[in-house]
């Protein structure tokens, strides 16, 4: 279990540096599950109200019953010794809300895109989105430990993918393959980046 | 078949430190949304006046503690008192379950104050000190 840091062990020295990796991909692929399974605790969920930018200049007055549409994003923290903290963030499930995307995109790591061989269109969006950003991201495909071995050449190639993105499997319940599916990001980021 | 989506084993402790009760509060008795507006927190606002306080922006309770309220909602105490340990502007958010927005003005106030400590994420196009990765590797290979 990793410690938490109080006030009093930072007063002396400087805070630690948070980093960040996104986990993305269709409507119930299994982010959540990933984020719950590797964060050290209770994933929490962060909300951003849609109606900020009208916030202060709105007149609600008569609308006080108007359901507050909210985006929700689950993550979860893993504290690495005392200089770094990664949090885990699983994308909003709807892929329009774009505003979202780009706060927790911005100054990733890099990007897990989880996919379901049954449902494979439903990644293209992410892999678009991370693509477009140049943000390193590999693809993990979620499915139960011993199931059938899909042909991982013809997901790369289903997702139009270039060779230097890895592809690999994955089941999101697992420690250890959600630990390895990281540790292959965090590698291919060190790639992408030229970091030697 | 379907993709594994159970909910994840429950393996977390639950440190009371790390999980603070959410503040009473009065809820809307048909959708428990708070019954005062996030604006209302802010006096309206929408930007904090310092800092740009990031999802992952670290924070920390500093100072002495507030004297009084002058100034300070029930919502500033609360972040002061959940940011007696290290906490990022995400996990304020949902400990407190506020907007980001709303917790980003308060926080604002707070630093302006000096009540609060804070270290920025580093930027993109400065990820490329290699003691990052390795740090990050060795930390998940220790999970």
């Amino acid at each position: 279990m990793a410690s938490v840091l109080s006030r009093r062990d930072v007063r002396a020295r400087r805070l630690p540096t948070a980093v960040k990796i996104v986990i993305a991909g269709g409507f119930g692929v299994g982010k959540t599950t990933m984020v719950g399974t590797v964060s050290e605790t209770r994933p929490l969920r962060t909300e951003e109200l849609l109606t900020d930018e009208s916030v202060g200049v709105d007149d609600i007055s008569g609308v006080e019953r108007k359901q507050t549409t909210t985006v929700a994003m689950d993550f979860g923290r893993i504290t690495m010794r005392d200089e770094y903290v990664l949090y885990l963030f699983g994308t909003p499930g709807q892929e329009r809300f774009w505003f979202m995307w780009d706060e927790v995109a911005i100054g990733a790591l890099g990007a897990v895109v989880l996919a379901d061989t049954r449902r494979l269109s439903d990644c293209f969006p992410s892999v678009d989105y991370f693509e477009r950003r140049n943000t390193p991201f590999i693809v993990a495909v979620n499915c139960f430990e011993g199931s059938r071995q899909y042909d991982l050449d013809e997901i790369q190639l289903a997702l139009n993918l270039g060779p230097k993105v890895p592809v690999m499997l994955c089941d999101a319940r697992s420690m250890d393959s959600c630990k390895q599916v990281l540790i292959d990001l965090v590698l291919h980021a060190m790639k992408a980046r030229g970091v030697e | 078949m379907m993709p594994p989506e159970d909910p994840p084993q429950d393996h977390w402790t639950d440190d009371p430190a790390a999980q603070p009760p959410a503040p009473d509060r009065w809820l809307d008795e048909h959708e428990h949304h708070p019954m005062v507006r996030p604006y209302v927190m802010t006096s309206g606002r929408v930007e904090p006046t310092r800092g740009k306080f990031d999802l992952i922006t670290l924070v920390v309770a500093v100072g002495p503690e507030p004297e009084g309220t002058i100034g300070l909602g029930p919502e500033h105490l609360a972040i002061l008192r959940l940011c007696q340990t290290v906490l990022s502007v995400a996990e304020i958010t949902g400990h407190l379950d506020l907007p980001v927005a709303t917790v980003r003005v308060m926080l604002g106030d707070l630093l302006d104050k000096g009540f609060v400590s804070m270290q920025e994420p580093e930027p993109e196009a400065d990820m490329h000190d290699i003691r990052l990765y390795k740090a990050v590797i060795d930390g998940l290979r220790a999970l």
